[in-house]
């Protein structure tokens, strides 16, 4: 399969589906939304992420036409949508409660958008039966919403959503009442379906490595502002504040001040007594500016000796150990009294396990594994 | 099953002595032979029978229906829209008032309520007939219907209207399409309670009334005081007979819906 980069955001020429300009919304004196700037693309599959009260729902009201925004603009495909009412925009949402009409069958809850739009009934017919094929409905078509599963219940939302094959889906926590391994697989029929419908999905979630498996961007919003928006490996790998650093995934902060060392390269001076630790950065750092170096857990090797041509080498005492199954995390005790965690794969049987609590250990990495951030 | 402690059955039998011994008796003397209410003298359907000859109790009957089949109508329809409005119209200047306002009828005294409608109807010379009867029947009911209504709708969940606007519901048509269907069964109590209460109301329909349009209640109070006679009784007791099946016929129908629910879930679970 030759592989096609999708990355409108890159290109200056192309044109964003959705544009939010300098938008606020304030609930009396509650500011839900910051002046913010966002733009999505056509084709994207665009998660929100950000603890509990952030702001996505808001974000997403105001795009299906539920709450207007105090001010700024929204733009849809070039238009200003924010005086355009909710059953005027080419936008679905699937809603996190479902809002499945209780009082009408599946088949007549996800032919309800359709009717709307007087279309002919053969039509219609054939539409439903195909939104029911796409979601393996099909046996449920005449049952009632209470009488389905909750899992069940989720994808004929999903189907109601879509069948007005919008140019915009909107999805607010679409999985949160699956369990993890029904969520794999939905999460894997959405990706599907938006490549073989086209559709631009937005999706709102709090699990961050459904965010990394089905998104294309993520924004990581906090108090109603967007902190950084980027494709997933970027936010993993290149976070651009101790805050995103931290949200997504797990992460070891270590406090310090810079100072340079070489071509892109600082000297990180973290404790008293310690070596001080190297890290490459493209940002730049006064002299003894603060700093945090931010570095993964599986980026951080755990041996016995200390390695020879390791840039960064640190030593302690495991404290803890974490067993996941396929992996194994270690809290290592620097002298410091700091924790760091290393994570290794367990690819041999736990019973062969190379360290065990209180064994002396040496923590290594290379400068380029972590990110140096600014506070 | 339980038996009952001695001081239950006790107290469940004087309570239901006191409900039904009243209700009892009139059926009772309702097929009583003599003319004598408090006399029996044998078994007879005789006063069914002059019932059915009694012209002025038939045209105030039908005056009677008339004016509650009307007034429970329009009472249901604007006291929806009332109660929608209260709830789902979010913040608009007087909310507040209007909401304390709208119950304002339930504890007014009916005589006050009655007097005032009579002045009004005077006041802007309508002649006083079916007509005024039914609009005084419909200011008071609509208060019953929204109550009975907005207490449905404030647990109506919100999303639903919006997920039917979502998919290209006009406001009108979301109301029509979503939530009237969820809420009806709340709106048809709210119609059956306006229904019964102007069927069996007294004095405001004696201040609205005019001469030619007598109801039901009226007419059997002004036959009391010139002495009870057994036709009260037989009128009564179909009243009462009525009733009774309206209420079986009811409670039937809700427990077969919940039955028919209860069967298609345990089905759906199954599959
Ligand atoms: N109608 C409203 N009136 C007042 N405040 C509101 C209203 N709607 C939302 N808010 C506030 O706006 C903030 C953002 O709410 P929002 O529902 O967008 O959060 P969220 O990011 O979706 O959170 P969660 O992840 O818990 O769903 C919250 O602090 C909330 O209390
Ligand atoms: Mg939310």
């Amino acid at each position: 399969m030759p592989e096609t980069v999708f990355a409108p955001w890159s290109d200056p020429d192309a044109r964003p589906l959705i544009r939010f300009q300098n938008v606020t919304k304030r609930f009396g004196d509650f500011t839900a939304i910051h002046d913010l700037t966002l733009d999505i693309f056509e084709r994207e599959f665009f998660a929100l992420l950000g603890p509990s009260g952030c702001g996505k729902t808001t974000l997403m009201r105001m795009l299906a036409g539920f709450e207007t925004p105090t001010s700024g603009r929204i733009e849809l495909a070039g238009k200003d949508i924010v005086p355009v009412p909710p059953n005027k925009r080419a936008v679905n949402m699937m809603f996190q409660s479902y809002a499945l009409f209780p009082h009408l069958s599946v088949w007549d809850n996800i032919a309800f958008g359709l009717r709307r739009d007087n279309m002919a009934k053969d039509a219609i017919d054939r539409r439903v039966d195909e939104m029911l094929k796409l979601t393996r409905l099909g046996r449920f078509a005449r049952r009632k919403p209470h009488q389905i599963s909750g899992g069940q219940r989720q994808r004929v939302a999903l189907a109601r959503s879509l069948a007005k094959a919008p140019k915009l889906l909107l999805l607010d926590e679409p999985l949160g009442a699956l369990d993890a391994k029904l969520r794999q697989d939905t999460q894997f029929e959405l990706m599907d379906i938006q490549e073989k419908t086209g559709t631009t999905f937005v999706i709102v979630t709090h699990d961050q490595e459904e965010a990394m498996t089905v998104a294309s961007r993520i924004a990581v919003m906090d108090q109603g502002e967007v902190i950084q928006i980027a494709t997933p490996d970027k936010i993993y790998e290149e976070p651009e504040s101790v805050y995103v650093a931290d949200f997504i995934g797990d992460v070891n902060l270590i406090e310090g001040r810079a100072s340079a060392h070489g071509e892109g390269r600082f000297r990180i001076d973290w404790a008293e007594g310690q070596q001080p630790l190297i890290a490459a950065s493209r940002l730049e750092f006064a002299a003894g500016q603060q700093c945090h170096l931010a570095i993964r857990p599986e980026k951080i090797a755990i041996s016995a000796e200390r390695p020879s041509d390791a840039d960064n080498a640190v030593q302690g005492r495991v404290h803890d150990i974490a067993y996941l199954g396929n992996l194994s995390t270690y809290h290592v005790e620097l002298p410091t009294g700091a924790i760091v965690k290393a994570q290794t794969a367990n690819t041999r049987r736990i019973s062969r396990r190379d360290f065990t609590w209180e064994d002396p250990v040496w923590l290594s990495w290379t400068a380029t594994a972590g990110v140096l951030l600014a506070n | 099953m339980n038996r009952l402690s001695w001081f239950n059955t006790v107290s469940l039998t004087l309570g239901f002595a006191f409900l039904y011994i009243p209700m009892i008796i009139l059926i009772v003397f309702s097929f009583n032979e003599s003319k004598l209410v408090t006399v029996w003298a044998g078994f007879s359907t005789r006063w069914y029978g002059e019932l059915m000859q009694n012209q002025a109790f038939l045209s105030a009957a039908w005056v009677t229906l008339k004016v509650a089949v009307f007034s429970s109508t329009i009472a249901t329809v604007l006291g929806t829209m009332a109660a929608y409005v209260l709830v789902r119209g979010g913040r608009f200047m007087g909310r507040t008032l209007f909401s304390g306002m709208i119950y304002a009828p339930l504890v007014m005294p009916e005589v006050i309520t009655g007097l005032s409608l009579l002045l009004l109807f005077i006041g802007i010379g309508l002649d006083r007939g079916v007509l005024t009867i039914v609009l005084a029947h419909t200011t008071f009911s609509m208060c019953y219907v929204s109550v009975v209504v907005s207490s449905r709708l404030v647990t109506f969940d919100r999303s639903l209207e919006e997920a039917a606007l979502d998919l290209g519901c006009s406001p009108i048509q979301a109301f029509g399409l979503v939530t009237l269907p969820i809420i009806a069964p709340a709106v048809i109590s709210g119609w059956l309670l306006a229904f019964t209460l102007s069927l069996d109301d007294l004095v405001i329909a004696s201040f609205t009334s005019g001469p030619s349009s007598t109801t039901l209640p009226i007419k059997i109070f002004s036959a009391v005081r010139l002495g009870v006679s057994p036709e009260i009784n037989a009128l009564s007791t179909i009243m009462i007979g009525i009733v009774t099946v309206g209420v079986i016929t009811a409670s039937l129908v809700t427990k077969r819906a919940s039955i028919r629910q209860r069967r298609e879930e345990q089905e759906a679970a199954r599959a």
